[in-house]
């Protein structure tokens, strides 16, 4: 029951709260916002998110940063589309070189910042320009999808309640978080993530494998990124330049929203899921208001991050005046003692 | 001859050596294969000419090199100096209306969008120095939501402007055969350089990126210096704007200075500056940025299309800071010591 009401839990709790404040303020103002295929949507809309916020946020808890994510989905829609409609490529053959590719790039990024000690977010900007770049060198024009997997796999219902439906794209989306979850806290290496993440000099000295983890958790990430793009051109059925231009900040924004540090070594991957269904609330709302401009999403999100950021912020100044409050009376008692 | 030999010695230590060598090979490179680069002609008494025009184009980019500069000095970064580009943009040119005769007078409007920008410059220094947010972070924030606040200022259309004077800041003054922005970057460029180089700024700005916490031992207000160099970020980008939306006498929110970051970036990296913080050196990013803009007119006089260019500049970047980076020195030494060592046991 303690551990339960962790200072550490309160940026989620907060969350959790503000999700259902939220939900119930939209099912008060608009009528039809309350019903089970709203809420459903949340997870329909956005099961990319889910996915690519799951590997933004281990790349946070190592402490690191990635801002590539928006392009690499943009570029995994686009090859994807080229590949099968272009090229006539077997469905499946895509998806695996897709995962392929995103755990390749991954793993180059991974690389050149440990290795070459050159700073995440220089290599993870690069890598922002260069897929995008890459997209538009693939093609500057919208290439439909009309492969029959993709399409078939995209109208997919997977009846829940009554007329209440999923599509595969959550399926996938909640699998890939709960693998992750499993990762991040139920095995040694998640362990040695947070290790990592809290104090990378300790965690060498206490002989964690301090490279090996970096690189991998970058690699997963990619590859959580590649999925991701397979499941948003599921959504979209269409490889577009401008897929996701400015999703790093909706992927950053989940992770951070849900609890995660933005320094490392805090946060959960479950806290995640909440931040990403607050993202869709937000969307909800301002589409059943109707007259708000779509930019009022991205608006809305970036000062929601923008506050949690800084309600972190005040709870670890807290923490460090707690600690340093007990520090010094240790050091008074002391002093009082030799004094005596 | 020995004299010749310490001279060049000498001159290749010099920091501006290598970025000038870069940008006299892409010119050189440039008079050589594509036809009529270096002639300039006088056309209604204004000067036209590839090189006038790479000049032109690159003044904004070098007014935000200039800012960002500063920012990664401090070992930070700003990636939404392109939306503030928008924001300012969209705030002249609305507050200028459509008609020949301005709504508002003309210097009431720089003021307003100056003002706004060096705001949002000082929102990404709070959030930075006060809060402690990772700049990457901080800056992404305004980066995605600051297209937005220009879309809302403009209420998601593309407004235009027949105001003439406003087209004279990226063109060309009534009876001057330059480019006014030639004076524009000029005035910021002295107005930096003598805030940077006779106040002890520039020094702060350097202890302050090479070690954040030593110079707050050290008695300097480091969150004061950071918070700083951000606004002044801010307002460099905002002069930009004004000189990109006048250019097409128009504020278009989604496409003003899009990934100009990238190109100012990559400019403080091709001037050597390095990207972790510490020495830094102005002439040497703005050397940088007329790479970038030589480069960019010659690959687009080579028919190479436009899209590849962000890859193209993505790869040069990462390129440049292996060269920087510890771990590839620590590499090549380690490479090196081998080397020797093999060959000294060979002839032992």
């Amino acid at each position: 029951m303690k551990k339960l009401f962790n200072s550490k839990f309160l940026s989620l709790y907060i969350t959790i709260f503000l999700f259902f404040v939220l939900f119930s303020i939209g099912s008060v103002l608009y009528t039809g916002f309350f019903s089970l295929q709203t809420f459903l949507n949340l997870f329909i809309d956005n099961a990319f998110l889910i996915i690519s916020a799951s590997g933004m946020t281990m790349v946070l808890l190592i402490g690191g940063i990635d801002i590539s994510v928006g392009s690499v989905i943009a570029l995994t829609c686009m090859l994807s589309a080229y590949l099968l409609e272009l090229k006539g490529f077997n469905p499946v053959l895509v998806m695996v070189l897709m995962i392929l590719m995103g755990a390749g790039f991954g793993l180059i990024q991974g690389c050149l910042i440990h290795f070459f000690k050159i700073q995440p977010f220089i290599v993870t900007l690069a890598g922002l320009f260069f897929a995008r770049g890459m997209t538009a060198v693939i093609s500057t024009d919208t290439i439909n999808i009309k492969n029959k997997l993709y399409t078939d796999i995209s109208n997919y219902r997977i009846y829940l309640y009554d007329k209440s439906f999923i599509s595969i794209g959550v399926v996938i989306a909640l699998i890939v978080i709960s693998i992750t979850i499993y990762i991040a806290h139920y095995t040694r290496f998640g362990r040695s993530v947070y290790a990592i993440g809290g104090n990378e000099q300790s965690a060498r000295l206490m002989g964690l494998p301090v490279g090996r983890t970096k690189v991998l958790v970058y690699t997963y990430s990619g590859v959580c990124y590649a999925i991701a793009g397979i499941v948003f051109s599921f959504y979209m059925l269409s490889g577009y330049t401008l897929h996701q231009q400015g999703g790093e900040m909706d992927a950053i924004a989940s992770a951070v929203i849900g609890g995660t540090s933005l320094t490392g070594g805090v946060g959960y991957v479950f806290g995640t899921l909440f931040g990403v269904l607050i993202q869709g609330v937000i969307q909800t709302l301002i589409m059943f208001q109707g007259t708000l401009s779509s930019w009022w999403t991205r608006i809305a999100v970036a000062l929601l991050l923008c506050m949690f950021i800084m309600i972190q912020r005040l709870l670890t100044i807290r923490k460090d005046t707690g600690r340093k409050a007990k520090f010094n009376t240790g050091k008074k008692a002391k002093q009082l003692k030799v004094k005596a | 001859m020995q004299n010749l030999v310490t001279v060049i010695k000498n001159l290749t230590k010099k920091r501006l050596f290598w970025p000038i060598i870069a940008l006299l090979a892409v010119l050189i490179f440039d008079s050589i294969f594509i036809d009529g680069f270096l002639t300039i002609e006088l056309k209604n008494g204004n000067l036209y000419g590839r090189i006038i025009d790479i000049i032109n184009r690159s003044s904004s980019l070098i007014i935000i090199t200039i800012g960002m500069t500063l920012v990664i000095a401090t070992g930070g970064i700003d990636i939404s100096v392109g939306s503030v580009v928008a924001i300012s943009g969209a705030i002249t040119v609305q507050l200028l209306g459509s008609g020949i005769a301005p709504n508002t007078p003309f210097f009431l409007c720089i003021i307003a969008s100056l003002a706004a920008a060096a705001l949002l410059g000082c929102w990404n220094g709070f959030l930075v120095s006060r809060i402690g947010v990772q700049a990457v972070v901080a800056t992404l924030i305004l980066n995605v939501a600051g297209r937005g606040i220009a879309q809302l200022v403009t209420n998601g259309q593309i407004p235009t402007t027949q105001y003439k004077p406003f087209s004279y800041l990226a063109g060309f003054l009534p009876h001057l055969p330059i480019p006014f922005s030639i004076f524009i970057v000029a005035v910021v460029l002295t107005a930096i350089v003598l805030f940077v180089k006779k106040t002890a700024f520039g020094l702060f700005v350097e202890s302050v990126g090479v070690n954040s916490k030593a110079s707050r031992f050290a008695g300097l207000k480091a969150q004061r210096i950071v918070f700083a160099t951000y606004a002044i970020c801010g307002l460099c980008a905002g002069i930009a704007g004004l000189m990109i939306s006048s250019m097409i006498k128009a504020a278009d929110s989604n496409n003003a200075g899009l990934l100009i970051e990238m190109d100012a970036i990559l400019a403080v990296a091709i001037g050597g500056n390095p990207m972790s913080g510490g020495k830094f050196s102005i002439a040497a990013s703005v050397i940088g940025a007329l790479i970038i803009q030589s480069l960019t007119t010659t690959l687009y006089a080579m028919g190479v299309s436009p899209e590849v260019l962000p890859v193209v500049k993505a790869v040069v970047v990462v390129i440049i800071c292996l060269f920087q980076s510890e771990g590839t020195h620590k590499m090549i030494l380690k490479v090196l010591s081998t080397h020797r060592r093999l060959k000294y046991e060979k002839t032992v």
